[in-house]
């Protein structure tokens, strides 16, 4: 029986979430204060050596990202640390959880980051509906403020840093770190183009580091314990801890923290308590809307960002969507088309056009004017087709379920 | 409050532009952002009208319109809506007599549509105000409005 292994859900239900003495008692702020106590250089060096992977769904290493803010300018006057908190793919609740029950944690690994890259400025970009997680992250700043662990020379150092929270307003989209740099500059958000990158030029025109929660939730670990630790867990290409978020049609839906190299069977059958009613396992959509449709054949693939890819499927936000026999693969594609079609912002042609184009193909099969096999061939055409055109990965994101229902699924669908 | 005392809490920086709108938002006693707040908030942020009404329509939780006291947002993602949110929405319609994107008469609730909340463990779910109210398939809506006066 797999037993999750908590990082990032350490202090879960142990701590008081709003109570920063909590914290600090169970060992709190000390990977901290080692960090400033060490040269950036050597904090960047030993993130590469765990190779962490970002949490926010594309598996970037979270130590280069960081050398190359670093490096960006030597003399900049200003650099910015940014912490995604924009949560919004379907089925995805992990971060939410982790600023609800352990905000110092989160708040923590920031000021590591910020630490790492010499910026003097972090922001938390959070989704404007994610009230308790903005009034515990509100009151954690506060607190670590007048403990002066945020503010001028941080634990006798030379370091000096701020907080500030910024509050999103309800659009999928701005999760997308480019988009997100055009928010919280005050304008609509409509992404950029890339490159230039956020470590070259971010948030004002200045090298920028943008990261997930989970990512920033791990760091504090990883610097206490060292790399090696880190590695010890998980797989060689995923290496570490992950949460997990699993919904639908299973006994125990919500959250386990497992080390990664777990298999779709074991969260599903172990931890989430089995199918529900006694159905049997149908399919499983993995990563969230952005994300794949996989059957029972990778029940047992490692859960890993490189062993999932070899399946053509993909681990993004750890978002596990269960479906059991009878459920209908057109309903929820089609909601999942719904979805990106409500979320376009309508910049570029390929995706504002290709987005209803999708959905109409979908209704002239609902209608019978088409047959299952042409909607298919016609979805993925068109799909790939906006991969291929379209300015951002919002435009380039409906491929992913349709290929993926065109493996598993091609004569079910 | 003052609009002036509500802008006094940010520096009039274009970083706070949203912060500074949710706070007037939330100031306007009919929950929406009037032609005077978006006015008040140009010349404090020192740019257009323009500009920001053009923030404002792009965010689906800004309002240019009056709503009501509370905003019910049902969460229709895939999630909830292979657990059924469409039957919750016509359901709550009913139980309201409105439609999405409408007021009541009574100016206390207003029916909005919301992508994934985040609380995906309980779904179909929704939002009134601050409140998540989950598992929401076999709920007396009647009883849970109630408790919003
Ligand atoms: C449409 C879209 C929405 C996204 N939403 C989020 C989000 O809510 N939170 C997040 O951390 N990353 C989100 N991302 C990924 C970010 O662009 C970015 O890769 C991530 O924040 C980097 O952090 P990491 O390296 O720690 O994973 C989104 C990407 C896209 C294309
Ligand atoms: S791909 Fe879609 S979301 Fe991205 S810029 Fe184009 S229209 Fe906007
Ligand atoms: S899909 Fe409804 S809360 Fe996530």
């Amino acid at each position: 029986m797999i037993q999750e292994k908590r990082i990032t859900l350490k202090n879960l239900g142990k701590i008081n979430p709003e109570s920063i003495d909590d914290y600090i008692n169970e060992g709190g702020y000390k990977a901290f204060e080692k960090a400033v106590g060490l040269h950036h250089i050597e904090i960047i060096d030993e993130m590469v050596k765990s190779s962490l992977r970002g949490r926010g769904g594309a598996g970037f290493s979270a130590g280069l990202k960081e050398k190359f803010t670093s490096e960006a300018c030597l003399r900049c006057e200003q650099k910015y640390l940014i912490c995604n908190a924009d949560e919004g793919e379907p089925g995805t609740f992990k971060d939410r959880i982790i600023m609800e029950n352990d905000p110092h944690l989160m708040l923590e690994g920031m000021l590591i980051a910020a630490y790492a890259i010499g910026a003097s400025k972090a922001y938390v970009y959070i989704r404007g509906e994610y009230y308790k997680s903005i009034d515990r992250i509100n009151k954690a700043i506060s607190a670590a403020k007048e403990k002066g662990i945020i503010g001028k020379n941080v634990f006798g150092s030379a370091f000096s840093v701020d907080v500030e929270i910024k509050l999103g307003a309800g659009s999928y989209l701005c999760g997308e770190e480019l988009t997100l740099l055009e928010s919280l500059e005050g304008k609509r958000g409509y992404p950029r183009i890339k490159p230039p990158f956020p470590a070259e030029k971010g948030l004002n025109g200045k090298p920028t580091l943008i990261n997930n929660v989970e990512t920033l939730a791990t760091i504090p670990a990883i610097i206490y314990n060292g790399p090696e630790w880190y590695t010890s867990l998980g797989t060689e290409d995923s290496p570490g801890t992950k949460i997990f978020t699993i919904s639908g049609d299973i006994n125990n839906p919500g959250y386990f923290e497992v080390e990664m190299g777990v298999t779709l069977r074991q969260l599903i059958y172990e931890l989430g308590g089995g199918i529900k009613d006694g159905k049997k396992f149908y399919a499983a959509i993995l990563g969230g809307a952005a994300g794949t449709f996989v059957n029972e054949s990778v029940l047992d693939t490692p859960m890993g960002f490189d062993t999932l890819k070899e399946k053509g499927a993909v681990l993004g936000s750890g978002a596990i969507m269960v479906m059991s026999e009878g459920r209908s693969l057109f309903d929820i594609t089609n909601s999942i088309l719904e979805f990106f079609k409500h979320e376009s912002c309508g910049k570029c042609v390929p995706c504002r056009i290709g987005m209803p184009q999708l959905l109409h193909i979908m209704e002239n099969l609902k209608n019978n004017k088409i047959g299952r096999v042409e909607a298919l061939d016609l979805l993925l055409y068109e799909s790939e087709f906006m991969a291929k055109s379209s300015l951002c990965p919002l435009g380039q994101s409906p491929i992913l379920p349709i290929k993926s229902l065109k493996q598993y699924f091609e004569n079910e669908f | 409050m003052e609009r002036s005392e509500v802008l006094k809490q940010f520096k009039p920086d274009h970083e706070n532009m949203l912060n500074i709108l949710h706070a007037l938002q939330n100031n306007n006693s009919q929950n929406y952002l009037s032609e005077e707040d978006l006015k008040i908030a140009a010349s404090y942020l020192n740019t257009t009208y323009s500009h920001i009404y053009g923030v404002a329509t792009y965010y689906t939780m800004f309002s240019l319109k009056p709503r009501g006291k509370y905003i019910i947002r049902v969460c229709n993602s895939p999630v909830c809506n292979m657990e059924n949110s469409t039957k919750v929405i016509e359901e709550i319609k009913k139980n309201l007599s409105i439609e999405v994107g409408e007021t009541t008469d009574d100016m206390r609730f207003t029916l909005e549509l919301s992508e994934c909340l985040g609380k995906c463990e309980e779904a179909p779910g929704m939002m009134i105000n601050e409140d998540v109210v989950g598992n929401l398939d076999n709920v007396d809506f009647k009883s849970i409005f109630d408790n919003y006066n």
